[in-house]
């Protein structure tokens, strides 16, 4: 057991720290658009610097990091305040999936444009009718020559309109069981058959859309992974999302921690006794969340692949989240009642926690089955 | 950055794991619990003092294994899975403290020692001990004292932060057994009536590394107190059938047994930092350590808790272990500071710090 860092990680570390420092870009301006092209033309320097895909391979535009030095990065960027990179579906989801599962074409095709931020990405696997079932869904693909024919409905899409190719789960055998008809496909967002509708949430903005497709196309050599062999696919993406954004999140824990200590401190509630638990017991469970974390890693490390534990991170993560956001509420008093205070849209936005990226129970299912290995329940 | 044990690491967890599921299967720890007077027998101590094991963490400098806090977790850890009843731990408390001045020495050669800490009409602080010592000679009562009854030695703690040493068997010291929640440890209410001491002396540092090395031992103790508890529940819910199918099928039940390994697995993470801080990065030792005793107490509870939930009536019954688990982790969460208490430290460092 060793919790310092190698010689080489800290090496990495002061290498990313120094050149954060020396390449801030300052803050994020104001307006989705803005904000938007300020997160692109970071990410461009941060590829530029062969980061922005820092544990993918180098031949294909990555730096071939490990995990702890992806783990380092992340934690770097946390403490420089640094914004985060325009193409983040891609980047954590898209660009692994096609390495694990694309062909030589397809990854010479699409990995550099992600990096660059040419081509930004989104994920179109849920739908009204298919959430936590994702394996129900219901949009189908049709082959006709060398294309495929999509109709249906996809919900929850962060960044359609940013996009250029659509991560899209759909059913291309409606006869086989429901988790062998699938595909997985890159959908070309620029055409006709692609309507994309904003979708307010209840902080009020529109961070997500919902899609509606109606016969859009798609050429055959868009598929990843073999037709009808799309479920394998996705859960890959999905276990990256898990894996990765956990480890991201728990940083973002302890900024926002940090943030929150401030405010207590600004505000007297920091000498108040029930604060004071909650505030430590906070502490103690981002503590936690983040030794997992690198648990998670070591064992990642050995093994190769991120294993089910990943399921425990991302849903402590959203508990530890969702309760840090409420303590800010109590912390600030009737002042809780104005919208004006940022801590009010963390909170709102914390609700969505347990339920992005794979529901609070169906992470326990996961749990429940696949790491204690109790009976499922049909 | 490897945060996972050692080769030799867990080579000392297996081999601690097998010898003691051999020598305490629960029928056994059922014996000592409840038939066995001070709840050991000599043969059980001299073997386990033949391993070396009561001065794991002691430096070489001073007759021990010179192994560090990671490695006397790790023992504790399987103490707790297999709920010895033996004096190790307190022994352990008493060799930390002495240690701490340079004379653990005192409990060479498998003699036992233990910690006299809460002062009748005391609280929930466990630092605020209000015996004050007549030059060398003590005069108070200490309740609820581990194994006092078949210690050699007593430290005892005493107003402003300091340390005293009592032989056990000195005029003025008397010794009676207390019912104790948790019957596979046997507790007792001491009495010191002008009983001569010896003052420990050593730096505050040391003994509140000290202090912390034995709240880390006991919260990795409730590791493995849960994690036990936590298999048990596991097992029962595939096994038993209600409604013509395993309980284990019903997301209630199923969800349970998830958070019990969220909060084990949580509690294991905590208590090996804690350690592991406590051997190499003394800066973070301290809020480390509260971490991990205050995590591990309440995960301890809960997940025995929940168990016992899982188990249904079944666990409600004096012939089932489980109940043997949840007193366990119950008693070692008013130990050695409870998670209240170890919070209030946590708030102290992270809030009261720029």
């Amino acid at each position: 057991m060793d919790l310092t860092l190698s010689p080489t990680e800290e090496e990495f570390r002061d290498e990313a720290r120094a050149w954060l420092a020396d390449n801030d870009p300052g803050p994020e301006p104001e307006g989705d658009e803005a904000g938007f092209e300020f997160r692109r033309a970071w990410q461009r320097k941060l590829n530029e610097r062969g980061w922005a895909g820092l544990s993918w391979p180098e031949r294909y535009g990555g730096a071939g990091a490990s995990q702890i030095e992806q783990a380092i990065f992340y934690e770097e960027i946390a403490r420089a305040g640094a914004p985060q990179m325009a193409n983040v579906l891609g980047l954590a989801m898209g660009g692994p999936t096609v390495i694990a599962h694309g062909t030589e074409e397809q990854r010479e095709r699409y990995l550099s444009p992600i990096l660059s931020a040419d081509e930004i990405w989104c994920q179109g696997f849920s739908e009204p009718q298919s959430g936590s079932d994702l394996a129900s869904l219901k949009t189908r693909a049709v082959r006709k020559g060398d294309e495929w024919i999509v109709t249906g409905q996809k919900v929850w899409t962060t960044l359609a309109h940013q996009s250029k190719w659509c991560m899209l789960v759909a059913r291309t055998d409606p006869d086989a069981a429901k988790h062998r008809g699938l595909t997985y496909f890159l959908m070309d967002m620029d055409q006709d058959g692609v309507d994309i509708r904003p979708l307010r949430q209840i902080t009020g903005e529109a961070e997500f859309n919902e899609l509606f497709i109606e016969e859009a196309r798609i050429p055959h050599e868009n598929i990843v992974g073999g037709e009808n062999n799309g479920w394998v696919v996705a859960i890959t993406t999905l276990m990256h999302e898990r894996a990765g954004l956990a480890f991201a999140l728990q940083v973002d824990v302890q900024i926002s921690l940090r943030q929150l200590m401030e405010r207590a401190k600004e505000t007297g509630a920091a000498t108040d006794p029930v604060i004071r638990q909650r505030f430590a017991q906070l502490y103690i469970e981002a503590q936690v969340l983040r030794l997992n974390a690198y648990r998670g890693l070591t064992r990642t490390m050995k093994d190769g692949q991120p294993g089910p534990e990943g399921s425990l991170g991302k849903w402590h993560w959203g508990e530890v989240n969702q309760s840090l956001t409420e303590l800010a509420l109590d912390i600030a008093g009737p002042r809780a009642q104005l919208v004006d205070d940022p801590w009010t849209y963390r909170f709102l936005r914390a609700r969505a926690n347990s339920i992005e990226g794979g529901t609070t129970e169906i992470l326990k299912n996961i749990v429940a089955e696949r790491v204690l290995g109790l009976p499922r329940a049909k | 950055m490897n945060f996972d044990l050692s080769e030799d690491q867990v080579v000392i967890k297996r081999t601690a794991r097998e010898f003691l599921a051999a020598r305490y299967r629960l029928d056994e720890v059922r014996r000592l619990a409840l038939e066995e007077e001070r709840g050991f027998t000599d043969a059980q101590w001299e073997e386990i003092a033949g391993l070396g094991w009561p001065e794991l963490a002691v430096e070489e400098a001073q007759g021990g294994q010179g192994l560090g806090i990671v490695e006397l977790a790790v023992v504790a850890e399987e103490l707790g899975y297999a709920l010895a009843p033996t004096p190790l731990q307190s022994t352990w408390a008493a060799t930390l403290l002495l240690a701490a001045a340079g004379e653990a020495g005192r409990l060479a050669g498998g003699r036992r020692g233990t910690v006299a800490q809460w002062d009748e009409g005391g609280d929930f602080r466990p630092d605020t001990s209000t015996l004050e010592p007549d030059g060398s000679r003590l005069t108070g009562v200490k309740l609820a004292v581990h194994d006092a009854a078949s210690a050699d030695l007593l430290v005892v703690t005493a107003a402003g932060g300091r340390h005293f040493v009592v032989a056990a068997d000195a005029p003025g010291v008397s010794i009676e057994s207390a019912e104790a929640l948790d019957t596979t440890r046997r507790l007792s209410t001491v009495t010191f009536d002008g009983a001569e001491g010896e003052e420990l002396t050593g730096s505050e540092a040391d003994f509140g590394h000290a202090w912390h090395a034995v709240a880390v031992a006991c919260a990795a103790e409730s590791v493995g107190v849960a994690q036990r508890a936590m298999e048990m529940a596991v097992v029962y819910a595939k096994d038993r059938t209600q409604f013509e199918r395993p309980i284990g099928t019903y997301q209630a039940v199923s969800h349970r047994c998830a958070q019990m390994l969220l909060e084990v697995e949580g509690a294991r993470s905590a208590s090996y930092w804690a350690a592991w801080a406590l051997d190499h990065q003394p800066d973070m030792a301290s809020v480390a350590a509260s971490t991990a005793k205050a995590y591990a107490s309440d995960a301890g509870v809960r997940v025995t808790g929940s168990a016992l939930q899982v188990h249904g009536g079944i666990g409600f019954t004096w012939e089932h272990d489980l109940h043997f688990f949840l007193k366990r982790a119950n008693a070692n969460a008013h130990v050695y500071g409870d998670a209240r208490w170890h919070r209030d430290q946590v708030a102290d460092a992270v809030l009261l710090t720029p």
